[in-house]
């Protein structure tokens, strides 16, 4: 979908999705004491599995480009993911930096097949 | 997972980035929404402009989350190592701005479309080359920035 209503939706859906990756971080950060990025590592799984669940439903323009578009798409990041690996490999922890791709890439397209799982069965 | 044998690198987060927990950060989430909203317009932006055709490689998420890492290496090294820059910065840059312009959902979306049509080989190319270029770019941003700077004060 285009236009200014686009904009609108788009601009909405990162306007929540950003500062609500931003919390999920802080409130996953605090509450373990290891130097592997759960944070940004959850919210792209997250993100990832409700992308696929909206892409199993039927199409909805309006949906998808606020939701998928510009809330999902704020919620993950590919920029905070490649700093954090590279800091990493940089610190030392080479283990962690290959662990965190592999997993993020698996784990990404793992939740994105339940999420579109979960929408078909409940669709029917 | 067990611990790696190195020290937590306390500078992944600036202190300005934990605030005391509990406490909720209102003026950081406004100016990390207006940046979010802003970098994932520009994302929609070159969606416009460059539209995915179904089936077809996706160049275009491809092109903004390399050049999404290209930027936060410039932006890391910029305000942790050349400029004291303010409180609001990294929110509005690198944790708004860039992180609503790089999209991961979007990556795992299109793999598993490529996937599904039968172009396994394009997949896991996608899947493979982003990362790698990803982090290719962070380096490059930072070290570049560095290498700026260093000739700057020379």
């Amino acid at each position: 979908m285009n236009g200014p209503l686009a904009v609108v939706l788009v601009a909405a859906g990162a306007a929540i999705g950003a500062p609500l990756r931003y919390l999920a971080d802080r409130f996953v950060q605090a509450r373990h004491d290891t130097v592997f990025p759960w944070g940004t590592f959850t919210v792209n799984l997250a993100g990832s599995a409700l992308l696929g669940f909206l892409a199993a439903l039927p199409a909805d323009p309006a949906l998808m480009t606020a939701a998928g578009v510009g809330f999902c798409g704020a919620l993950t990041t590919y920029s905070t993911f490649g700093y954090e690996t590279l800091r990493l490999a940089q610190e030392g922890a080479r283990f962690a930096a290959v662990a965190n791709v592999a997993a993020s890439v698996a784990g990404g397209l793992g939740a994105g097949v339940c999420g579109f799982a979960l929408a078909r069965a409940l669709t029917g | 997972m067990s611990r790696p044998e190195v020290e937590r690198p306390a500078d992944v987060r600036t202190p300005a980035q934990r605030p005391a927990p509990r406490r909720v950060p209102w003026p950081t989430l406004g100016v990390i929404a207006l940046g979010g909203a802003s970098g994932a317009l520009a994302r929609y932006g070159l969606g416009v402009a460059f539209p995915h055709q179904a089936g077809a490689f996706p160049w275009t998420t491809l092109a903004v989350n390399v050049s999404g890492c290209l930027l936060i290496g410039v932006l890391m090294v910029a305000i942790t190592e050349i400029w004291s820059a303010p409180g609001w910065v990294r929110p509005l840059l690198g944790v708004g701005v860039l992180g609503g312009y790089t999209t991961f959902s979007t990556y795992v979306l299109e793999a598993r479309r490529l996937l599904d049509g039968g172009a396994a080989r394009a997949a896991l190319a996608y899947l493979v080359i982003t990362p790698v270029l990803a982090l290719a770019a962070v380096w490059a941003g930072s070290a570049a920035t560095r290498a700026l700077n260093r000739r700057r004060r020379a």
